[in-house]
């Protein structure tokens, strides 16, 4: 097997590993990106409404500590306050540095950046009323910021390995991360990828469910390769249902809408969220949002001949507000859901949408585990950052518009801090010959096999799983028989039959490689699901309704060698503020 | 029943390239093309090769020809190209095919880069954002919304016969999304970067570009904004 040796490797090519390959990049180190992807059909591009941060546009006196408040509050108070702290402080210069890149953001009169209003965000610490303060792109600030981070790379001339697909992590005798083995797609090529610093930023893993926002890419890779390499996962039961995907199809229609002024009907035409939110409606967070639309559908007043959706109304915000802030989301409705929204309300239903929890990592992006007396330690050599990550800025809900704040700050973060730390130096023992064996297993095992299960039944047989026992609500017993099926599910998917062996661009085989990671995932989220017995944020038991702050105000992390689930402590002391203390959480 | 008729070529095994007929059940679904090429990749022929990400139209991975015209097969539902019950699926035209539907895009790739594709100001940056005020910021709506899928410069003859001088519809959209920034300042060295025979003037305004653009985009607008740009610097 061949070696290609860099100073930073990072895995992914959307928006958190662009953003920190740049950066590295701008330091003259040596710097390769894999993506198995070319880097602008990433993830990112989906993104559509914006990217929140006090840039002070819209309101001229508006503070990063207000956000921060939000941020903490969207959580349910299990974001880490040093963290959240950290993304919404460093935020602006973050976001006037893409700016500067190029990025076209939609302008106000003044010329400043445009920023529209946000489920969950407040002023004055939620004293002063909806705040505006997501800044966009139209409805394509996604598209925009990811084509942005390509052109200044190419810029800065980053190595690019498009189209590669990362296996798995190589550690040496010593248990750091010194690389990572990875495929080349179009050849079929296998090669150890030497590194002094690893970043995972492979994004989400929406395709566990059966009904996601998420592109076909989002198998979870990264959290497949580092639950493989003994990494623990942090949060994994808290993911976030988008309250409208377009019914049938779940494409993401932004938040953004509901932030122009469109809302939420059932089948009676009533603005039903504001019985569920009375002060914020539409603009609760995700979660309360997402939870009182399957609330209606289930009590009978969803839409459609089943009634099991419900309407996005938009035509009272007229034709020209909607095809200039709104023209991505006037295309997808009429191509997805056959409706025109100048016309018509748009049928949506709560849709998987974003991993809360992934790998636990400091504010500098290295990733973590716990030693023997439970105390966290560094795992030398290993980074994450962006939706893999669990920073945790999250906590137990995202509001919409972090997303692209966390990955551009921590991508930002990690660049940073890899730099100065190969500048100081970073002596990693190599890996010999049996550790880069053992990362190859893996492939190996699969190229070798005779025989075995298909991928695409295997891959739908786990959606489903996750789809029924892992939703919205969730109750113990349920979960439970989830659990069994996944259990009975694992050596099948261990076992899947390549029904390709070709060596050219054979996506079969990664296809069985990206199912494996998926499974990996999703047999976190379950088993961690169950373990918490009680409701906070996406996570919602009907068998424990309450919050529990007695026992479950802190991280859970899931060790994939035992199966088994611990706590870890939350962040209460951000640095300049004073700490955000838990209180009962409503919009 | 669809018809499917499918370009294959894997390079290990074929010779040359053939079309392979499949029939798929859509149950009188009006299904998406890609839909189509999963179904098929699923319970037909698990060796079936393509590019696929987002499947709805912003990524830019699932460019193909159907039945003789360049789209995304994401967003191209069956009712808008299948005549009769028949489809015929092909890669581009005009690049090297890798396998199947997958075609080589670097000298697509190649004709991005050329142009710089980046802002371009020397002039130290504002502790805040540049200004651009909301008509400056409108000159680059039909411009930065490209998503690199290459159906317009596949669809293009004078790109088949030159890709690699003649720049390409896409390549000058985003030639002219920077000319048209009023952030950046490079205009001079940009259009002096294109003045020669093939980069520009061997658009021939042809259209197929604007026909086949998925996002409504019209790089031969584009490329005419460029050409007056180049002419009023040359006199």
């Amino acid at each position: 097997m061949r070696t290609i040796s860099f100073d930073g490797v990072i895995v992914g090519g959307g928006g958190a590993g662009m953003r920190a390959a740049l950066q590295l990049a701008q330091s003259g180190y040596k710097t390769a990106v894999i993506s198995k992807v070319f880097p602008t059909r990433s993830h990112t591009v989906s993104a559509q409404g914006g990217i929140t941060c006090a840039i002070a546009s819209a309101d001229p006196q508006d503070d990063w500590r207000w956000h921060m408040y939000d941020t903490v509050k969207g959580s349910d108070y299990i974001g880490d306050q040093d963290a959240i702290e950290y993304m919404c402080s460093v935020g602006p210069e973050a976001i006037f540095e893409l700016e500067h890149m190029g990025l076209p953001f939609s302008r106000t009169e003044e010329g400043r950046i445009y920023q529209r209003p946000f489920g969950g965000q407040s002023k004055n610490y939620g004293e002063g009323g909806q705040a505006a303060r997501t800044c966009a792109a139209a409805d394509r600030t996604g598209h925009a910021l990811l084509h942005t981070l390509y052109q200044n790379n190419i810029k800065n001339e980053t190595v690019f390995f498009n189209e590669w697909f990362a296996v798995d992590l190589v550690k040496n005798q010593d248990g750091a991360v010194v690389g990572v083995i990875a495929i080349c797609i179009e050849t079929g090529e296998t090669v150890y990828v030497k590194s002094k610093a690893t970043v995972f930023a492979t994004g989400g893993a929406g395709r566990i469910y059966a009904s996601t926002t998420n592109a076909h890419i989002n198998t979870g890779d990264g959290m497949g390769m580092a639950l493989r390499a003994g990494v623990p996962a942090q949060d994994m039961e808290m993911w976030q249902f988008h309250p409208t995907g377009i019914y049938g199809a779940g494409t993401l229609v932004t938040e953004g809408c509901r932030g122009e002024g469109g809302y939420l009907i059932n089948k009676d035409g009533e603005r039903f969220m504001e019985r569920y939110a009375p002060n914020a409606k539409d603009l609760a967070g995700r979660d309360v949002v997402a939870r009182s639309m399957v609330l209606e559908i289930l009590e009978g007043r969803g839409c459609g001949p089943n009634g099991d959706h419900v309407k996005l109304k938009l035509d009272h915000l007229g034709e020209e507000v909607l095809e200039s802030r709104l023209p991505g989301i006037c295309e997808l409705s009429r191509t997805f859901a056959h409706v025109d929204p100048v016309k018509e309300p748009i049928p949506v239903v709560p849709t998987c949408h974003y991993m809360m929890g992934g790998i636990p990592t400091n504010v500098h992006g290295q990733a973590l585990t716990v030693d023997a007396d439970g105390n966290d330690a560094v795992i030398p050599g290993l980074y994450a950052c962006g939706e893999v990550a669990c920073v945790s800025v999250h906590g137990a809900n995202r509001l919409g518009g972090n997303s692209l704040l966390d990955l551009v700050v921590f991508g930002r973060a990690s660049g940073l801090f890899i730099e100065k730390s190969l500048r100081e130096g970073i002596e990693l023992r190599d890996a010999s010959q049996t550790d880069i064996e053992a990362a190859g297993e893996r492939l190996n095992a699969l190229n070798e096999r005779e025989s075995g299960e298909q991928v695409a039944p295997l891959r739908r047989e786990l959606q489903e799983i996750m789809q029924n026992h892992f939703g919205v609500f969730r109750t113990g017993e349920f979960m439970r028989e989830g659990i069994a099926k996944l259990a009975d599910l694992r050596g099948r998917v261990e076992n899947v039959a390549l029904a390709d062996r070709s060596s050219a661009f054979n996506t079969s085989r990664i296809e069985c490689l990206e199912l494996q990671n998926l499974f990996e995932t999703a047999e976190a989220t379950a088993i961690v699901a169950e373990a918490r017995d009680e409701s906070r944020g996406a996570h919602a038991r009907e068998d424990f309704t309450e919050r529990d702050d007695e026992n479950w105000l802190c991280h859970s992390l899931y060790h994939s060698e035992n199966k088994k689930v611990s706590k870890r402590g939350v962040n209460f002391t951000p640095n300049t503020v004073e700490t955000f203390q838990p209180k009962a959480r409503s919009y | 029943m669809l018809q499917v008729s499918l370009y294959r070529y894997n390079p290990e095994t074929d010779d040359a390239p053939f079309m392979q007929d499949f029939s798929v059940e859509t149950d009188g679904k009006d299904l998406m093309v890609l839909d189509v090429l999963e179904l098929i990749k699923a319970e037909h022929d698990g060796s079936v090769t393509y590019r696929r990400s987002c499947r709805e139209g912003v990524c830019g991975s699932d460019g193909l020809n159907m039945n003789g015209k360049n789209g995304l097969a994401c967003i191209t539902p069956l009712s808008e190209t299948v005549k009769g019950d028949k489809l015929v699926i092909r890669p581009l035209p005009g690049l090297p095919v890798i396998r199947d539907l997958v075609v080589d895009m670097s000298l697509f790739y190649a004709q991005y880069e050329k142009v710089q594709p980046y802002l371009q100001n020397p002039t130290p940056a504002p502790a805040i954002e540049r200004l651009q005020t909301p008509e400056e910021r409108a000159q680059l709506d039909g411009l930065y919304e490209c998503i690199l899928c290459a159906c317009c410069s596949t669809s293009c003859p004078s790109f088949w016969w030159n890709p690699d001088r003649f720049v390409g519809p896409a390549g000058l959209l985003q030639a002219y999304r920077f000319l048209a920034d009023s952030r950046d300042t490079a205009t001079e060295d940009r259009l002096s970067k294109l003045d020669d025979p093939f980069s520009v003037f061997r658009c021939h305004g042809i259209q197929n570009c604007v026909n086949v653009c998925p996002k409504g985009l019209n790089p031969t607008k584009a490329i005419g904004h460029i050409r007056t740009m180049l002419l009023n610097r040359a006199t």
